[in-house]
């Protein structure tokens, strides 16, 4: 197995576990977890193609992955601020219980 | 450029060659790791046992400012002091709270003890005296110290107390906030060499001319980063006067207070090295790292001139505890979100600018003034609603 | 070396992998929280592998050092009354996992089927003024419009999580 293969595989399996935890948990802000777990097997792919790749010099790789890492910390703030505005009102944050938009 | 005898240069260069020595023992294809585990006994020999000294050193002259003599009981004028603490802290009952989440309460200390120790791989102690050359060496720091927030946060958080919690989130806030004008004076002297490792960053404030240094403390830029720097690395380090995370007046001892024993050995140990990387920082960026401050000077060895900046740094520090009050929250959140964050910015304005201008005293007037004018108007503004009456006394009846 | 890996990057990924599950099984939020700081210290070593030194660097101060007590702060702010009144895993959760599953194996399936035995590369020789100097001149769009997204992200972020009792008052 190339070390390529590994790291893509590593990457993968995590990504899947992150995809898990979005699917399968009740609480709002574990969803948000498996949000940023997805993103960050999605970087390591990208550093690890850009590793690996024809051209590092030109080191389009490892920017994707540097802007990702800035976008995915942004989209974490907004999406827990969110969580915790839907839940100053609703006092919850189950999922299944937000149903409605209102309010 | 005065010709240095060997004699110097070899004690200059004393612990290199030590290493070496130790290395020639060993096969070649071991020498590295040898080399690398001779620099990490060093720094786990030497910083700890600064530590001790600071403990007794810091008692005494809190002692002397407040008009009292400090510890004098244990060995000559107390110097034996942090034996006594040290074989205390030991031998205490370790008493976790029955309710305390057992797994994260052990681990806080450790990652904190681990994440300071990990801050003084890229500091460099000395000519070729770094154990990690690393071309991003000071992010390197900063993304460590980064980590200290969430060990302090777990130690808070485990502990299930009230005064845990608050002061947890206290200090976590208040490390958050300080640490932007934290990176963004230190961004001034990366700016100005040109490099984020720390070994190049010292080589360019080096030079002489005449006899002055070229540290970049002597700018305009540099001055004002140091003091934001300074400012900012006290808040991160949880000292006096941004102490009210642990103020012992007002939240028992904050995330402290359910660790006994060792445990509390080790936090204590923790927040005093990570003051001494931090301070060792400040000299690294502003004050020239382990250059002379006098070009006639400089046959002293390296190593003594950084391990003397780091004592005169840890007395500023002990100074400022004795001498300023404690900041309350939202005093010290509003310094550094609106003062110490514009001031920062107009910093890496005025180093740009710097960089430049043409040499001469024409730049050294603009910047100043600039720095100058910007600090009194942001002062002007942050205090216009604060007025200063006169001064009333209530005795007691 | 096992299967032509090296055993610090066996390790790494052993240490990322658990924490990812730990952060997907553990019923207590704050310690899904600190596991998934786990995970992102192991990526972060993984980089480190790879390379990418200032991407590892970058994620530790961005990931540990803002967004995990980012999350631990929600976690905190959102509790009830400390004890979950509702069960930890969704009424779906075999779907979910079902799911998952079929990715991960297509991702895999993907991965080993289609990578040529390539040459290994020679370590790149990045230091950090090249990144700087790409982020100033090919890719300064990307990087002004990152600026402007944090930004936003930043006022949003404040606007939303504002409570409304600032209806009679000044700020």
């Amino acid at each position: 197995m190339t070390p390529l293969a590994a790291f893509l595989i590593v990457a993968a399996l995590v990504f899947a576990i992150g995809l898990a935890i979005s699917l399968t948990r009740r609480n709002a802000i574990l969803v948000l977890i498996g949000i940023e777990l997805m993103l960050n097997a999605a970087n390591l792919n990208l550093i690890a193609f850009w590793r690996f790749g024809p051209h590092p010099e030109a080191l389009t790789g490892m920017m994707f992955a540097i802007f990702s890492i800035a976008v995915a910390a942004a989209e974490a703030a907004v999406g827990l601020g969110l969580a915790i505005a839907y839940h100053r009102s609703k006092k919850t944050t189950d999922l299944d219980a937000m149903t409605r938009m209102k309010g | 450029m005065t010709v240095i005898s060997p004699f110097w240069t070899n004690l200059d260069q004393i612990f290199v060659l030590l290493q070496q020595w130790i290395e020639s023992f060993f096969p070649l294809w071991l020498q590295p790791a040898v080399g690398s585990v001779l620099g990490v006994v060093a720094i786990v020999a030497a910083f700890p046992g600064i530590f001790a000294l600071t403990t007794v050193l810091e008692r005494k002259g809190l002692g002397r400012m407040q008009n009292r003599l400090g510890p004098n009981r244990v060995g000559p004028l107390g110097i034996l002091q942090p034996v006594a603490d040290g074989i205390k802290s030991l031998t205490k009952e370790d008493i976790v709270p029955l309710t305390a989440d057992a797994a994260v309460h052990f681990l806080a200390p450790v990652v904190l003890v681990i994440a300071v120790f990990l801050g003084f791989a890229v500091l460099p102690i000395g000519r070729n005296m770094v154990l990690a050359n690393l071309d991003a060496g000071l992010l390197f720091f900063f993304a460590i110290g980064a980590s200290t927030e969430l060990s302090i946060f777990m130690a808070g958080w485990s502990s299930r107390n009230k005064y845990s919690l608050l002061g947890a989130m206290r200090a976590v806030a208040q490390m958050i906030s300080y640490e932007v004008p934290l990176l963004l004076s230190s961004v001034v002297a990366v700016m100005i060499t040109g490099s984020l490792s720390t070994v190049k960053i010292v080589e360019a404030q080096s030079g002489f001319t005449g006899i002055f240094p070229h540290w970049y403390v002597f700018t305009p830029w540099g001055f004002a980063g140091f003091t934001l720097f300074v400012i900012a690395a006290l808040a991160e380090t949880n000292r006096s006067p941004f102490d009210l995370p642990e103020g012992e007046s007002e939240l028992v001892a904050g995330y402290f207070t359910e660790y006994s024993g060792f445990k509390f050995a080790l936090f204590f140990l923790g927040e005093y090295l990570g003051m001494f990387s931090i301070a060792g920082f400040a000299i690294t960026l502003f004050l020239g790292g382990w250059g002379a401050p006098l070009s006639v000077l400089s046959f002293i060895p390296s190593w003594a001139w950084f391990f003397a900046k780091l004592f005169c740094a840890i007395c500023f520090f002990i100074w400022l505890r004795g001498t300023l009050p404690r900041l309350r929250q939202d005093q010290l959140m509003n310094f550094a979100w609106k003062f110490m964050l514009p001031m920062s910015l107009l910093n890496l304005l005025v180093a740009a600018a710097w960089r430049f201008l043409p040499e001469g005293p024409s730049r050294w007037v603009v910047c100043s003034a600039v720095l100058l004018a910007a600090y009194v108007l942001l002062g002007r503004v942050l205090m216009r609603h604060q007025h200063l009456g006169a001064r009333s006394y209530r005795y007691a009846d | 070396m096992i299967f032509g890996l090296s055993l610090v990057f066996i390790l790494t990924s052993i240490l990322t992998v658990a924490g990812a599950l730990a952060a997907a099984l553990l019923r207590n939020l704050v310690h899904c929280a600190l596991s998934l700081t786990v995970t992102f210290a192991g990526l972060a070593l993984l980089y480190l592998q790879l390379d990418a030194q200032f991407a590892g660097f970058a994620q530790i101060l961005i990931y540990i050092g803002a967004v995990a007590i980012l999350v631990v702060f929600a976690i905190l702010l959102t509790r009830g009354s400390g004890i979950p009144e509702h069960r930890s895993f969704s009424s779906s959760w075999l779907a979910g996992l079902v799911i998952s599953a079929g990715v991960f194996s297509l991702l895999s399936w993907a991965v080993i089927e289609s990578i040529p035995a390539s040459a290994a590369r020679a370590t790149p020789q990045l230091t950090v003024q090249k990144i700087g100097q790409a982020l100033m001149s090919s890719y300064v769009l990307p990087l002004e419009i990152v600026a402007v997204l944090l930004t936003v992200a930043l006022i949003g972020a404040v606007i939303v999580a504002m409570p409304e009792s600032s209806k009679g008052g000044a700020k």
